[in-house]
């Protein structure tokens, strides 16, 4: 195992990350101890930067490209300076590495990227792609989607994630000639159309529906979480007002006036608190995020393993039917109505060659069919079986890593109470002076 | 919203309505048992300038007032809640039961007894029905202590403590006569200072300085008073949303295995945070904001005496001018002219001295509304760290049995 433990293995490194942020990533970031990846480099993404450029239609457009920098483990072990690999990439270019992973990977429960959009906002804070906050946000999801991905078992060893982390030009052409494009759209397609599963498997059943509460839940407690932060921070603020009025009294005070006002100091600081208060909730309400769209992705496997399901249903009926027709040629009984036994039973049956020719083509057909069912079996089983594997290891990372967030939310919660603990204390202080 | 049936309160027993002859009436025998309780810093001396005669049952400092709360007997007057005083020297003397409007009253009759002087105020007289529960145990209690403070202040002062109205207040068994007198009379006094009609000429600086800083003050309550009510609201409204969020957490732990106790611990705790800070608000709506707006109401009624004072001077001066220009010089200046001299100086003499023991007053009474403000505060947030650091180790404790069963 990693000498360096599991814990220094997925060092951060950049260094403008709060204490907590950084414990809130390792936190956050289940390592395991099989994997390849994360034990001979470390992953960050270290800044966001703007960009200008001309996009595909030739028009003017303003992006953020984030930096991402790997180095060797041992190397940094070992003290000595290490080589730094370090290149520019675009939200659009994490998307598309994600894409590549849910299409390639479909039993695997893939690890979601940072929202494109700022939702559950309270009003404050800004629904701006382009506003600093909102783009430091952004810089710590991504780097959490990089780590997620190196540190699972499967995802971690796939080459196209290797050459994302250490080749700039031409990354996606060589994604592109994957062909995996052509493949996740006919995907696409058949993911979106309705079918019915005539034996559906009872343990993914379950799953999806887990993954549909849980994402009714987050959700929900996302948006109220939002209102009452807006609420709070009316409290905090009207505060402030205290903090003016106390001033203007005290200037027509005489031995009241010096504990008024600095009273009204604290007032004004504890109206002040509630901007980083409420910065360090927005970082509980990502990680509720983070499994809100781990939702999603499990709810995405369930699926897929719906249309491997229905797909060797779909199988196995066109093998029996055509067994079934095999059967009726050859002892010429007519189980099944068919247009063409109708026609024949009342223009005259066909010729000895005829039916020779028809169930040699029936018994290819059928040869084909079985490998078929046979392939379906097996993919469907060996979907069921990794999915399965992939299922599990989430739920036990999802249990532990929202446990943790629970712990630090509380941590919060702690830290507030005593900050305004220590604020009236200090104003009823001045307030005995008076 | 109609008042509930008022629930029962602690009594510390009921103390026998004695049957004491009138105070002013009292033999020197009976006051022998008067304790000198003098606050020994304070000089009790009338501000005329003759000493206090402490041989007066009514003397501020001997009397040591006690109110106490209880039941109304025959229920029929459900409306109105009784106050017990108690009034003692050493052993209790008197004991008698008022209601809100008797304060009013004796409020009332001080005023215009003594209108060089100021009077100490009542806790506010009309509530909101449906606002504030007048039947509460909270706001009998608040409205108890306003009341207490309010004689304690009374017995204290050096004149005013020695008023008949406010003897009989203590003593009499029977208010109810006096009350329909003193309608009329406040209103024929209020009427005779409306029609002064004088102007004063040369306001001393002191007292301007009095009136002026009484409205900047007056001002400043009033944003104080709007500032406290919109943080209510903001908590209330705060409020609502911790109500819906909890829960949330709890249904959220209905389908899970694993973190069903941390997310119910969570909502326990969400829960307990409302609670606190229900009562948070609560105890401002009660406790802070009545006292601002009686000081205002006091404010108020401390003008009409600077407007008064101004009116004597007012009178005097103009009685004075008449009299400076009369054609006989060589008869004395007339007697009315020297009264009214006397009551401009007694007046000034009194409102200054009350000014200064105002402003004391004043001091200890925001001192203690805003350390009691802090109070509140730092209690809603001791509430809430409890709840929060006796959820942690639930939280991390499950973490710690699994890994000893894994």
């Amino acid at each position: 195992m990693a000498d360096s433990g599991s814990e220094d293995i997925a060092v951060i490194g950049n260094t403008d990350l709060t204490p907590l942020e950084s414990e809130n990533n390792l936190k956050n970031t289940m390592v395991e101890k099989g994997t390849s990846l994360l034990k001979k480099m470390e992953i960050s993404v270290a800044e966001a930067e703007k960009r200008t450029g001309k996009n595909a239609v030739n028009m003017q457009e303003t992006y953020t490209v984030y930096l991402i920098e790997t180095r060797p483990v041992d190397a940094a072990s070992e003290g000595t300076n290490p080589v730094l690999d370090s290149l520019w990439k675009r939200y659009s270019e994490f998307e598309l590495l994600r894409n590549y992973l849910l299409v390639t990977y479909p039993f695997a429960v893939v690890p979601p990227l940072p929202e494109k959009r700022a939702e559950f906002v309270w009003h404050k804070l800004s629904a701006d792609n382009m506003d600093p906050d909102f783009v430091e946000r952004r810089r710590v999801g991504l780097e959490n989607f990089l780590l997620r991905v190196a540190s699972h078992p499967v995802l971690s060893s796939d080459k196209i994630f290797y050459l994302f982390l250490t080749e700039e030009n031409g990354w996606k052409e060589t994604v592109f000639e994957t062909g995996f494009q052509a493949k996740a759209d006919s995907r696409l397609k058949a993911l979106n159309a309705t079918f019915r599963v005539k034996n559906p498997d009872k343990r993914f059943a379950e799953m999806k529906h887990y993954g549909d509460e849980l994402q009714s839940v987050i959700s929900q407690l996302l948006r109220v979480r939002a209102r009452a932060a807006d609420r709070l921070y009316g409290v905090y603020k009207v505060h402030g007002n205290y903090g003016r009025v106390f001033s203007e009294w005290s200037a027509i005070e005489k031995e009241m006036g010096d504990g008024l006002q600095s009273a009204g100091h604290h007032m004004d600081a504890y109206a002040a608190s509630v901007d980083d208060i409420l910065e360090e909730e927005e970082h509980y309400a990502d990680q509720l995020k983070e499994y809100l769209f781990y939702a999603d992705a499990l709810r995405t496997v369930c699926r897929k393993h719906e249309l491997t399901q229905y797909e060797l249903e779909m199988a196995v009926q066109d093998l029996t039917s055509k067994k079934q027709q095999r059967e009726e040629l050859a002892t010429g009984t007519i189980r099944t109505f068919s247009l063409k036994g109708m026609t024949s039973k009342l223009f005259g049956q066909e010729t000895p060659e005829q039916r020779e020719a028809k169930l040699k083509m029936l018994e290819t057909q059928i040869e084909e069919g079985e490998e078929q069912v046979k392939e379906r079996n097996a993919e469907c089983d060996e979907f069921v079986k990794s999915a399965w594997v992939d299922i599990e290891r989430f739920k036990e990372q999802k249990d532990h890593d929202l446990r943790e967030s629970l712990i630090s939310y509380a941590i919060m919660q702690i830290s507030m109470c005593k900050k305004g603990i220590q604020v009236w204390n200090n104003a009823k202080e001045c307030f005995n002076k008076m | 919203m109609s008042a509930g049936t008022p629930r029962s309160l602690a009594s510390s027993g009921q103390k026998s309505i004695q049957d004491i002859c009138h105070p002013l009436s009292a033999e020197e025998s009976a006051l022998s048992r008067i304790p000198d309780v003098l606050n020994p810093g304070s000089d009790l001396i009338l501000p005329n300038g003759t000493p206090v005669d402490t041989s007066s049952p009514a003397s501020s400092s001997s009397l040591l007032n006690r109110l106490q709360l209880d039941d109304d007997l025959d229920g029929e007057t459900r409306d109105e809640q009784k106050y017990n005083i108690t009034t003692e020297f050493d052993l209790p003397e008197y004991s008698v039961r008022r209601r809100y409007q008797d304060f009013d009253w004796l409020r009332n009759k001080l005023e215009e007894s003594q209108p060089t002087h100021l009077i100490p105020p009542l806790p506010e007289k009309f509530v909101m029905k449906g606002v504030v529960d007048r039947f509460s145990e909270e706001f009998v209690e608040t409205r108890r202590k306003a009341l207490d403070k309010f004689l304690k202040r009374v017995a204290d002062h050096p004149v005013l403590s020695f008023n008949e109205h406010f003897n009989a207040f203590l003593s009499a068994k029977d208010l109810n006569k006096r009350q329909g007198l003193a309608l009329l009379t406040k209103m024929g006094e209020s009427v005779k200072y409306v029609t002064g009609g004088y102007k004063v000429r040369a306001r001393p600086v002191e007292f301007a300085a009095m009136g002026d800083y009484l409205d900047l003050f007056t001002q400043k309550l009033g944003t104080i008073d709007r500032i406290a009510q919109r943080i209510i609201k903001e908590q209330s409204e705060f409020l609502m949303e911790l109500r819906e969020y909890g829960p949330v957490y709890s249904s959220w732990s209905s389908f899970e295995e694993d973190l069903h106790d941390p997310l119910e611990g969570v909502s326990g705790c969400v829960s307990n945070c409302s609670s606190a800070l229900e009562e948070l608000t609560e105890d401002m709506s009660e406790d802070f904001l009545p006292v601002l707006r009686e000081y205002v109401l006091y404010i108020e009624s401390m003008k009409n005496v600077l407007k008064k004072r101004d009116q004597v001077q007012a009178e005097y001066e103009t009685k004075l001018e008449a009299v400076v220009f009369r054609e006989d010089k060589k008869t004395p200046v007339p007697s009315d002219v020297e009264k009214c001299q006397d009551r401009v100086e007694c007046f000034n003499a009194d409102l200054k001295a009350d000014w200064d023991r105002w402003e004391n007053n004043k001091r200890q009474d925001f001192r203690q509304l805003l350390t009691g403000m802090s109070n509140k505060n730092i209690l809603y947030y001791e509430k809430c760290l409890a709840a929060w650091e006796s959820l942690i180790p639930l939280l991390q404790d499950k973490q710690e049995a699994k890994g000893e069963t894994n």
